[in-house]
C-alpha cells in the first residue's frame, strides 16, 4: 500500500440537532412517512424551515422504489448535495465523512443526515429474500437463517478460537437493557438478567433470543454543518474531531474476526490527537453482542482475542467502568433498520451536549462513535468510527 | 312387389319375427389384433383420445378420435389385402359392389372339436358332412366357421404361443374348393383371421387369403356370436366402410334370422 | 449419529397432505454455473483462467486480477470446517418446516470459504469434511458437506434426503415390465430398500416370458399399463398414482428403418406413440397426483426417463429412435418445470446402444442392463439430474460439448 499523506483534519466541522423519532414495532405507515417525521423534527430543532437544508444524505431499507432524488420532490427539497448511502450500519458515519468535507470546502452549508425505515409484518422476510447478489446465491438458500445465522457462523469461529463465552455476551447484553430502562423510547421496557439471556430459546446457535436486535419502524438524524453556521442559528453542537470508514477488510481472512477498524484505527487517534484511554464512553453497533465485543478489540481498547478478558473485566452500566451504548443500543431500543447505525451518533450527541437525560453519563467530553453492516455473504463489509467532541474542551 | 317385401321385412323386425343378432365384438382397446414379426409394419390396435367430455375442451358435448387399422377387431377383408387379388378389378372396400354386402349365410358347427384342440382345421370332408345334413352350399353365400373361439378372452383368444398363434381355421385344400366348387362369396370366423392361427406353414402360405382374395371374395373375422345362428338361412349385412382405396375396415356385421328357426 | 430411517406407517386417510414448498431458488446467471455441475454429481467453482485464484460466491470478474475469463472447472473436495451452526427460527415458510436446519461455514482446500448445508454426522470447528454440490427441492445447485468417513446410515439425514430421491421405503413404478431393463431395474432397486415395485406390462394377451423372474422379486406387483392406450394409463393412475414416490419409465422401441423407406413412417409413428405419446400419457396421469405428494410423507420424489443418448444427436443407424428420443428429451424439460413446485426431480438417464437383441448389430462397448439398473440407483441416490450411462454416452456427451457440429458429421462416417 502507497503511504499515504496526513489527512486534513475536521476542524470547524459540527454536528447538531440530534433527533430520533420514537420507534414502533410495527407501522402501517411507509418509509418516507418517517422520514418526513424525521426532517419536521430537524427543522423544528433547528428553528428553520426544512427548505433551508441545502444538503441531503439518507439511509433506508424500504424507501423503494425511490431513490434519494425522488425525495427532494416528495419533501421540497432544493439541495446543492445530495447522497444515498446504501451502507447499512456504517451509513450514519459515512455520511458524516461525506457532509463534513463538503461543508468545509464551501460545496454546501447545511446537511441533514437522516436514517429511516419502516417496518412491516412481511417487511424482514422480504428484505432478507434479496439483500444482495452473493447473499441470493450462497447464503440465503441455506437455511434462510438471514443474518442471525451468518453471524452465529462468525460467533461460533471467534467463540472457539479466543474462548468467549455465552456469558460473556450476555453480560454486555443484561448491561445495555439496564441503560435501555432509562431511555423512554427504548421498546424493551422489561428487565433483563443473565439467567433469562442464557436460557432464552435459541434463534441460531450460539444464538438465543436476546442476541438477536428487535426489527421495528424509527428514524435518526442529525444535521452537519460548519461551527459558525451553528453559532449563527444558536445551535448547541458537538465536533468532529476524527472519521474513518473501511469495506470489505481482510478478504483474505477464512472466517471474519475483525472488521475494517483495524487497519485505520491509528488515523481515528491521530487525527483526533487522543488515545483509547481519553475516550468517555462508546457507541458500538451491536447487531450481536460478538461483534461488539470485536469492536471493543478493532478499536484499540484491548488486543484481538483479548475481548472476552476486557468484558470480564469492565461494567458497561452508565455508571460503569467503561460507559457502553448507553441508551440501549439496538438490542434494548430496536433495530430500525438502517437507522440502527445512526442511533448510537445521536445517542453520542445527546451525551455531550449534556442532553441525555436519564441517560446521562457523568462529566463526558469525548466519546467513539463505531459503524458496521452489510453482511453481503460471509461478514459484515462495511465498517466505519468517529470520535467526537464535546463543543467546549 | 318389392314395396310389399320391406313392409313385410319391417313388420317382421318390429314383432320379432325376424330376431337381429349381431355378430360383432365391441371395439376397445384391450380387443388382441393380430401380431406381425417385430421387422415388419404393425396393424394399429384401437384407440381412442378423448376430445372433450362436457368439459373446458367442449362444455357441451363429449366426442372422441379414434386410431385403429383397418383390420382391427371385427372386421372385413376386401380383395385387394392379398396379392393374389391385386389387380382385380372392383377389389377394394370403396369399389367393392354394395350388392355384395348382403347375402346369406352357411354356419358350420366345429365347436366341440375345437375345444380340446386349438389346431383344428375344416376339411372338405368335414363340408361335405355338413351338406349331407343341410344340403348344399347356395353360390354367393357366406360360410362361417363357428368354433365358439369368441366366447375367449385375452391370452386365452389370442392363444400366441412359442412357435406363434394357435387358432382353429380352414386347410388349404377346403379353401381352394369351397372358392372353385361352391363359388361362395367369402368366409367368416370366429378368430384373428380367416386362416389359422398356423397357417404361415401351409401350401400356399395363408390359404384362405390366398384363395378368397384370389378370387375376388371376401373374409370376416372375429365374429361373435354364431351361436346364436342356424345353421342355413341367416341374412347377412356386413358393409365395410368406404375407405378410399381401402384393404378393409372394421365393421359392424349384422344377421337377421327368423324366429321359428333354430340352431 | 444419523437416525435410521423408520419404515412408514400407512398414512391415516383423513389427515390433510402436507403442501411441498420449495427453498428460495432465486439465482445469478453466473450461478447457474454450479448447477451444470450439480445436476451432472461434478463438483465445480470458477477458477482464474490468468492467476489460478478459485472465486467463490460465483461472480463476473476475478477478484484478484479482474480477469474476465472465470470458468468453471473441476475443483478438489476437501475442505475444513471453520464453523457451523443449528437455525433454529427463520421466515422462509420451506425450512421452517424443517428446523432446526444446520448449516457451515467451510474452508475449501482451494481456497474460498462456502456457507454450505451440513450433515448431522460432521464433527466440530476444526475437522475435515468433503463436499459435493446437491440439488435442492428448487433444483437449484448448492454445497453439501459430510464428513470424510462414511457413518451409519449417513443417506437418511434428513437434510440429505432433501437434496436425494434415495428409493429406500419408497414406492416405485416401472412403466415397461417388457423392457430388456425391468428384471435388472427391479432387482436394483428391491436391493436399495425400495418397498413395492409396480412394473406396468401392456397386452397380456401377448405371452410375456420374464414374468415369472420378475414376481419372484419381493415386492413386485404386475400391473397393466399400455403407454399406447390413454385409457390404460388413466386407469392404473386411478388406482395407483397416489402410491408412486418415483416413476421410471422404461418405455421404449427401437425398430431398424431407413428414412427412405416406404414404411418409415408407420414405424416412426409406431415409436412416437410408444415413446413420445406414452411419456405424454403417463405425464398427464401421474404427473398431477405426483406434484402433488412432494411432502406426502416419505414422498414422491422423482419421475426418472431412460433416453438415448442420441437423444442429444442423431444416430442415422436408429434414426427414428433418435428422433423420438429427442421429442422425449424436450417432453421432460416441460415436465420438469411441471414437476418442480412439487419438488419432485425429472431426471434423465442417457445410455449409449443398450446390450439388448434391437441393438444386436452395434458393436461394443453397449450398455448391460445391470449397469444401467446400478446407475439409476446410484442416480437417485445422489440426487442427480442428468446421468450419463456407460462410455459411449460420456463419451459423445464430453464430443458434443466441444463441438456439435464435428458429432453430427461423425455419426455419417
Amino acid at each position: 500500500m502507497t503511504a499515504s499523506r496526513p489527512r486534513k483534519s475536521y476542524d470547524g466541522v459540527v454536528l447538531a440537532v440530534p433527533v430520533a423519532v420514537p420507534y414502533e414495532r410495527y407501522s402501517i405507515e411507509s418509509a418516507h412517512w418517517w422520514i418526513g417525521r424525521a426532517l419536521r423534527t430537524l427543522a423544528d430543532g433547528a428553528g428553520i424551515s426544512h427548505r433551508e437544508f441545502d444538503g441531503f444524505a439518507v439511509s433506508s431499507f424500504t424507501m423503494g422504489p425511490d431513490a434519494a432524488i425522488a425525495l427532494t420532490q416528495h419533501f421540497g427539497l432544493t439541495p446543492r448535495w445530495l447522497d444515498h448511502l446504501p451502507m447499512g450500519g456504517a451509513s450514519g458515519i459515512v455520511s458524516i465523512r461525506r457532509a463534513a468535507r463538503a461543508v468545509q470546502a464551501g460545496d454546501v452549508n447545511i446537511v441533514a443526515c437522516v436514517a429511516a425505515d419502516t417496518n412491516q409484518v412481511d417487511t424482514f422476510r422480504k428484505t432478507l429474500a434479496s439483500f444482495s447478489r452473493f447473499a441470493q446465491d450462497a447464503s440465503y438458500p441455506y437455511g434462510a437463517g438471514g443474518p442471525n445465522a451468518s453471524f452465529a457462523l462468525i460467533a461460533r469461529a471467534y467463540m472457539d478460537r479466543y474462548g468467549a463465552t455465552r456469558e460473556d455476551f450476555g453480560k454486555l447484553c443484561v448491561a445495555q437493557r439496564d441503560n435501555a430502562l432509562r431511555y423512554p423510547h427504548a421498546l424493551m421496557k422489561k428487565p433483563l438478567t443473565l439467567e433469562q439471556y442464557m436460557s432464552a430459546r435459541p434463534i441460531a446457535e450460539p444464538f438465543h433470543l436476546f442476541d438477536c436486535v428487535m426489527p421495528c419502524a424509527g428514524a435518526e438524524a442529525f444535521l452537519v454543518m460548519r461551527e459558525e453556521t451553528a453559532v449563527s442559528l444558536g445551535l448547541p453542537f458537538v465536533r468532529l474531531l476524527s472519521a474513518i470508514e473501511r469495506h470489505n477488510a481482510f478478504p483474505d481472512d477464512a472466517v471474519q474476526t475483525r472488521g475494517g477498524w483495524v487497519m485505520d484505527r491509528d488515523e481515528l487517534y491521530g487525527m483526533a490527537s487522543l488515545t483509547p484511554d481519553d475516550i468517555d464512553f462508546v457507541q458500538t453497533y451491536d447487531d450481536y453482542p460478538v461483534i461488539s465485543m470485536m469492536q471493543f478489540e478493532d478499536l484499540g481498547f484491548c488486543g484481538k482475542g483479548e475481548g472476552p478478558d476486557f468484558v470480564r473485566q469492565h461494567t458497561f452500566t452508565i455508571d460503569g467502568s467503561f460507559p457502553h451504548n448507553t441508551s440501549g443500543g439496538q438490542l434494548s431500543v430496536g433495530q430500525a433498520g438502517a437507522a440502527g447505525g445512526h442511533l448510537g451518533i445521536v445517542e453520542a450527541m445527546r451525551q455531550l451536549l449534556g442532553a441525555a437525560g436519564g441517560t446521562q453519563v457523568a462529566d463526558v467530553k469525548v466519546g467513539l462513535v463505531s459503524g458496521f453492516g452489510m453482511i453481503n455473504y460471509d461478514r459484515g463489509l462495511a465498517s466505519a468510527a468517529a470520535i467526537l467532541a464535546r463543543q467546549s474542551a | 312387389m318389392s314395396v310389399d317385401i320391406l313392409e313385410t321385412l319391417a313388420g317382421s323386425l318390429a314383432s320379432g319375427d325376424i330376431r337381429v343378432v349381431d355378430l360383432t365384438h365391441t371395439l376397445s382397446p384391450d380387443f388382441p389384433i393380430i401380431v406381425m414379426p417385430p421387422e415388419l409394419g404393425q396393424p394399429a390396435p384401437f384407440r381412442m383420445e378423448r376430445i372433450s367430455r362436457y368439459d373446458a375442451g367442449g362444455p357441451a358435448w363429449y366426442w372422441n378420435n379414434l386410431s385403429f387399422g383397418e383390420h382391427t377387431g371385427t372386421h372385413f377383408d376386401a380383395p385387394i389385402h392379398w396379392y393374389t387379388g391385386r389387380d382385380l378389378p372392383l377389389n377394394s372396400v370403396d369399389t367393392l359392389p354394395p350388392t355384395d354386402m348382403i347375402a346369406r349365410a352357411c354356419v358350420i358347427d366345429c365347436s366341440r372339436e375345437s375345444v380340446g384342440n386349438a389346431d383344428f382345421l375344416l376339411t372338405v370332408a368335414d363340408v361335405m358332412v355338413w351338406e349331407e345334413q343341410h344340403g348344399q352350399i347356395p353360390p354367393r353365400s357366406w360360410v362361417l366357421l363357428r368354433t365358439d373361439w369368441s366366447k375367449r378372452n385375452g391370452a386365452a383368444y389370442a392363444n400366441l404361443l412359442a412357435d406363434g398363434a394357435h387358432t382353429p381355421g380352414p386347410n388349404s385344400e377346403v379353401m381352394q374348393w369351397l372358392v372353385t366348387e361352391r363359388d361362395i362369396l367369402g368366409f367368416g370366423t370366429e378368430t384373428i383371421g380367416t386362416d389359422a392361427g398356423q397357417a404361415g406353414h401351409f401350401s400356399p402360405p395363408y390359404p384362405a387369403h390366398h384363395y378368397l382374395h384370389g378370387a375376388g371374395r371376401y373374409g370376416l373375422q372375429c365374429l361373435a356370436n354364431l351361436d346364436q345362428l342356424p345353421a342355413t338361412g341367416a341374412m347377412i349385412f356386413a358393409a365395410p366402410l368406404k375407405i378410399q382405396g381401402g384393404s378393409g375396415s372394421p365393421l359392424r356385421v349384422l344377421a337377421l334370422v327368423q324366429s321359428r328357426s333354430t340352431v | 449419529m444419523t437416525r435410521p430411517l423408520a419404515k412408514p406407517l400407512r398414512k391415516n386417510p383423513l389427515s390433510r397432505t402436507k403442501v411441498p414448498l420449495l427453498p428460495p431458488s432465486a439465482r445469478s446467471r453466473k450461478a447457474q454455473g454450479l448447477t451444470l455441475a450439480a445436476a451432472t454429481g461434478r463438483f465445480m467453482l470458477q477458477c482464474c483462467a490468468e492467476c489460478g485464484t478459485y472465486a467463490y460466491p460465483p461472480r463476473d470478474a476475478c477478484p484478484r486480477c479482474l480477469s474476465a475469463a472465470l470458468p468453471f472447472v473441476d475443483a478438489p473436495t476437501g475442505g475444513t470446517l471453520l464453523s457451523k451452526t443449528s437455525v433454529e427460527v427463520t421466515s422462509d415458510p420451506y425450512f421452517r418446516e424443517h428446523m432446526p436446519w444446520r448449516v457451515g461455514l467451510v474452508q475449501l482446500d482451494c481456497g474460498p470459504s462456502v456457507v454450505t448445508h451440513l450433515h448431522g454426522d460432521c464433527a466440530g470447528t476444526g475437522s475435515r469434511v468433503t463436499l459435493s454440490l446437491q440439488l435442492d427441492k428448487s433444483g437449484q445447485a448448492v454445497f453439501f458437506a459430510k464428513p470424510v468417513s462414511e457413518t451409519p446410515h449417513m443417506e437418511d439425514d434428513p437434510q440429505w434426503r432433501e437434496m436425494t430421491a434415495d428409493p429406500k421405503y419408497r414406492r416405485m413404478l416401472i412403466t415397461d415390465g417388457r423392457s430388456p431393463m425391468a428384471l435388472a431395474l427391479a432387482a436394483a432397486l428391491k436391493k436399495a430398500g425400495a418397498s413395492t415395485i409396480y412394473v406396468g406390462i401392456a397386452n397380456r394377451w401377448k405371452p410375456f416370458d420374464g414374468q415369472l423372474q420378475l414376481e419372484a422379486i419381493d415386492g413386485v406387483e404386475i400391473v397393466d399399463l399400455d403407454l399406447t392406450s390413454e385409457r390404460s394409463v388413466q386407469d392404473l393412475a386411478a388406482d395407483i398414482g397416489a402410491k408412486v414416490e418415483v416413476l421410471i419409465n422404461t418405455a421404449d422401441h427401437v425398430r431398424p428403418a431407413h428414412l427412405f423407406d416406404a414404411g418409415a413412417a408407420n414405424t416412426a409413428r409406431d415409436t412416437m406413440d410408444h415413446t413420445v405419446m406414452g411419456l405424454l400419457r403417463l405425464a398427464q396421469s401421474f404427473g398431477p397426483v405426483m406434484r402433488a405428494r412432494g411432502a406426502d410423507g416419505v414422498a414422491a420424489a422423482a419421475w426418472l426417463n431412460i433416453l438415448s443418448v442420441h437423444a442429444l444427436s442423431s444416430d442415422p443407424q436408429f434414426g427414428v429412435h433418435s428422433a423420438a428420443h429427442a421429442a422425449c428429451l424436450s417432453l421432460s424439460q416441460w415436465l420438469r418445470t411441471q414437476l418442480r413446485p412439487g419438488g419432485v426431480r425429472v431426471i434423465n438417464a442417457f445410455a449409449g446402444p443398450l446390450d439388448t437383441e434391437w441393438f444386436q448389430t452395434v458393436p461394443p462397448p453397449k450398455v448391460a442392463p445391470k449397469t444401467l439398473a446400478d446407475a439409476i440407483v446410484d442416480g437417485l441416490k445422489r440426487g442427480l439430474e442428468d446421468i450419463y450411462v456407460g462410455d459411449v454416452a460420456k463419451d459423445l456427451y464430453a464430443r458434443l460439448l466441444d463441438n456439435q457440429k464435428a458429432v453430427e458429421r461423425e455419426a455419417e462416417q
